[in-house]
């Protein structure tokens, strides 16, 4: 008794509750949590309230109903407007389409476009960036300097003004293909021709025995896999090497020639690049598209010259004596770099490449200024022609948000994986 | 501690003053968003400074305020304008705007608020202009707007009054002796994003069975640009377009606009669905305009009209009746609208009669001279 009485006299000069921290902690995260969610009621409230006085009434509806729009099954009225029919055209068309399919339609042709163009340029800034990032350490003086020239310029001005540069300065300042009847392109041997249109070149088709080749192909590798593996075998019984890689290459050379050679018409051919009757384009080879160069060219050379400075930094975090060991063991430049230097930056590399990758996709919406019909331009284009302000919005933010988090998600398993596994 | 907040809050507040300082001068848009956020509230001090913030205030408009009220509280009308199409509406260098849309402007300006420089433009693009209006950073849309029935419907608005009927034409290089849509097979057309004139295109072209490589632009310089520098091999929009491009062309000798016309273009000042006091008076203002030109009524000899004895033009100037007192304006809206502006046919001279368009009034003429200009009465 007399030991819990202490206690109790105690409890009689609590301190009041708004000066209690642990009160207080609770109090103010329940009124933040208020604010925050009385200013997205009003937000909501408002934007609706609008929407309404304009006769909009798509928000009225229920957000999940089936029905049917144009012979489509539309899931929600919200988004009953993607059914109907675009009406126009798009430069670029990787997968089917014509004005007459849905607006979705449309959407799925910007999110390839998007996916194309991120594919690309992640993979080719990654190439500049890794070889610039190693010039920039090279020894010889003028590589050195040529690469940090070319990463300070580049990093430090504005992607936008390049794309623009590329595109109005580089690429349409490139003759155009005809002046009245004269061909004026530049007419690189191949033939390319580089022209203000695009830039045209060969290009290899498949011809009616193509088919009948792959299968050729396909019993090429087999053959040179059952090579290589008894080969592996045999070296491993004798202790010697047999030329194993050579073998294997010729086995696969071998049977897909004989291929090549025994189908009555040649499976593949090199398609040549001719200008079209009228004068405004080219039939046949493989014209790249201006906007498309532009768009991929900007947006390689800008996040390339920040993945240079990365790979740098990777480089230069790995511990000098792993340069010094790898020469006291007699490796070779190119040796040391692919077997001890670059294995062991990837790892310091990965985790700040994955936010260059990801700018990289994000800043493809900057395409609207050059033209190239991606994601973003389509859905302005959409979102122009129906009115439909707060969908597009929403379903252009889910989809970079879905490009990024599929892009971290494949990188952080990776970096995961060429972790060190530490005990 | 107490150091450390203390920069914090007045950072805040230095930050909270660049944002509504900014905010005046540029997008209301943003302004919108961010308008329940602390930082619009917290530096009153600066309103002095300069008198921007007070208008940007004014320009979100609470639900259940008029566009005419919130207009005539802010004593300025904002007004959706083009800024690169010469003729129509147009940025000049020494800062002004200037066109046939633009002077729509400016009459309605005339009308409701007595001053016809009451004006704050907004430059807009094609893609821009409709959530502008939708979303109130404009009181009024004037800016070569086709009227289709999906705009009037299912985009929530509504359109005044025919000032000009236009139909879609094309620009070619004279050099490629191109002559009829089927010559421009396989040809890049440059054309403009959120246009009526992308869709024409796509329909016609399909109509007439001819391939193009369409490439799209946000803007009209960009669209212009890119066909001068040879990116396509036709850039199409609606005829007075092209005209007034020829203005900003570098050789326009060598360009001529193709004798197809693509689709009706009729474009004329647009306002919000659901306000029908600031669409009655845009539309009359307008109305009054093309009424003083069958009057012969302008904006020289309009005092010696004040003495005027036809009636309806005694009702038209105000001097008769109150048809302007009806739709929540004054009575002399018209008089101010034509004093201050001019009437339809001054306007169109002004603009659109100069070098180097020289646009015939061929359609856009009044109805007496066999065009399709003609003013319900005024009673």
């Amino acid at each position: 008794m007399s030991a819990s009485s202490a206690p109790a006299q105690h409890n009689k000069t609590r301190i009041p509750f708004y000066r209690d921290t642990r009160v207080l902690a609770v109090l103010i995260q329940a009124v933040f949590a208020v604010f925050v969610v009385v200013f997205f009621v009003w937000l909501f409230g408002n934007m609706f309230g609008n929407l309404d006085t304009l006769g909009i009434t798509d928000f009225q509806q229920p957000f999940f109903r089936v029905e049917q729009v144009n012979g489509k099954t539309s899931l929600s009225p919200w988004f009953r407007f993607l059914y109907s029919s675009a009406g126009f055209d798009i430069l670029d068309t990787p997968i089917s389409y014509t004005r007459q399919d849905p607006y979705l339609r449309a959407l799925a042709v910007g999110i390839v476009n998007t996916i194309r163009v991120g594919v690309i340029g992640i993979i080719l800034s990654t190439l500049l960036g890794v070889l610039t990032g190693v010039a920039r350490l090279s020894s010889n003086w003028l590589l050195s300097k040529i690469a940090l020239a070319y990463i300070e310029v580049i990093r430090n001005t504005p992607l936008l003004v390049q794309l623009f540069f590329w595109y109005f300065a580089g690429l349409l300042a490139l003759p155009r293909l005809r002046t009245g009847e004269e061909i004026t392109a530049v007419i690189l041997p191949g033939p390319i021709y580089m022209t203000n249109r695009g830039i045209a070149m060969p290009w290899i088709r498949g011809t009616p025995t193509t088919g009948q080749w792959a299968l050729f192909v396909v019993a090429a590798i087999a053959l040179a896999w059952l090579v290589s593996f008894i080969l592996k075998r045999q070296e491993e019984k004798r202790q010697r090497s047999l030329r194993r890689s050579t073998w294997t290459f010729l086995t696969f050379f071998a049977v897909a020639a004989i291929g090549w050679f025994v189908l009555p018409v040649q499976p593949l051919r090199i398609e040549q690049p001719v200008v079209a009757d009228t004068g405004f384009g080219f039939v046949g080879g493989l014209t790249i598209l201006p906007q498309l160069t532009a768009l991929v060219f900007g947006l390689v050379i800008y996040t390339g010259a920040f993945i240079a400075e990365i790979v740098r930094a990777g480089i230069q975090a790995v511990p000098k004596g792993q340069t010094e060991a790898a020469r006291a063991l007699g490796l070779r430049n190119a040796q040391m770099l692919r077997l001890i230097i670059l294995p062991q930056a990837l790892r310091i590399i990965i985790p700040p490449m994955t936010s260059q990758y990801l700018n990289l996709v994000k800043n493809s919406s900057l395409a609207t200024a050059v033209a190239y019909p991606e994601l973003f331009q389509i859905s302005g284009t959409i979102l122009n022609q129906t009115g439909r302000a707060v969908q597009v919005i929403i379903i252009v933010m889910l989809s970079y948000l879905a490009f990024s988090l599929i892009i971290s998600a494949f990188l952080n398993w990776y970096n995961k994986r060429v972790q060190l596994v530490e005990r | 501690m107490r150091k450390s907040y203390l920069i914090i809050v007045s950072l805040l507040l230095v930050a909270a003053m660049l944002v509504t300082a900014c905010g005046a001068a540029s997008t209301p848009e943003a302004d919108q968003s961010s308008q329940p956020a602390p930082a619009e509230q917290a530096p009153a001090e600066q309103a002095p400074a300069d008198s921007a913030p007070a208008e940007s205030a004014a320009q979100e408009q609470p639900a259940g305020k008029s566009t005419l009220e919130t207009v005539k509280e802010r004593g300025k009308l904002v007004c959706g304008v083009n800024q690169a199409v010469p003729g129509f509406g147009y940025l000049t260098p020494e800062g002004d705007f200037e066109g046939f849309d633009v002077d729509a402007c400016k009459a309605v300006a005339a009308a409701v608020l007595g001053d016809a420089n009451a004006v704050e433009y907004r430059a807009l693009t094609a893609q821009d202009r409709f959530p502008a209006l939708a979303n109130g950073e404009i009181d009024l849309l004037s800016r070569n707007t086709t009227w289709t029935m999906s705009r009037d419907t299912s985009l929530g608005f509504d359109f005044t009054v025919i000032t000009f009927y236009d139909g879609q034409g094309m620009m070619v290089r004279k050099a490629d002796n191109i002559k009829s849509l089927q010559d421009l097979e396989g040809a890049s057309i440059c054309v403009q994003t959120g246009t009526t004139t992308e869709l024409n295109l796509a329909d016609q072209m399909a109509a007439a069975g001819v391939t193009y490589t369409p490439v799209v632009f946000q803007d009209a310089p960009s669209t212009v640009k890119a066909y001068e520098e040879g990116q396509c091999d036709a850039f199409t929009t609606d005829k007075s377009g092209l005209v007034s491009q020829f203005a900003v062309l570098a050789n326009p000798d060598e360009h001529e606009i193709m004798d197809v016309t693509l689709s009706k273009e009729p474009l004329g000042p647009v306002v919000r669905h659901g306000d029908n006091q600031w669409k009655d008076i845009v539309t009359w203002t307008l109305f009054s305009l093309i009424a003083g030109e069958e009057w012969g009524i302008t904006s020289q000899n309009i005092d010696e009209f004040m003495t005027s004895e036809e009636p309806e033009v005694k009702r038209l100037l105000g001097v008769e009746g109150d048809l302007g007192t009806g739709t929540g304006i004054s009575n002399d809206f018209a008089y101010q609208a034509i004093k201050q502006v001019g009437n339809y046919g001054e306007i169109y001279d002004r603009h659109l009669a100069v070098e180097p368009f020289n646009l015939a009034r061929a359609q856009n003429a009044l109805y007496t001279d066999g065009g399709l200009m003609y003013s319900p009465p005024f009673r």
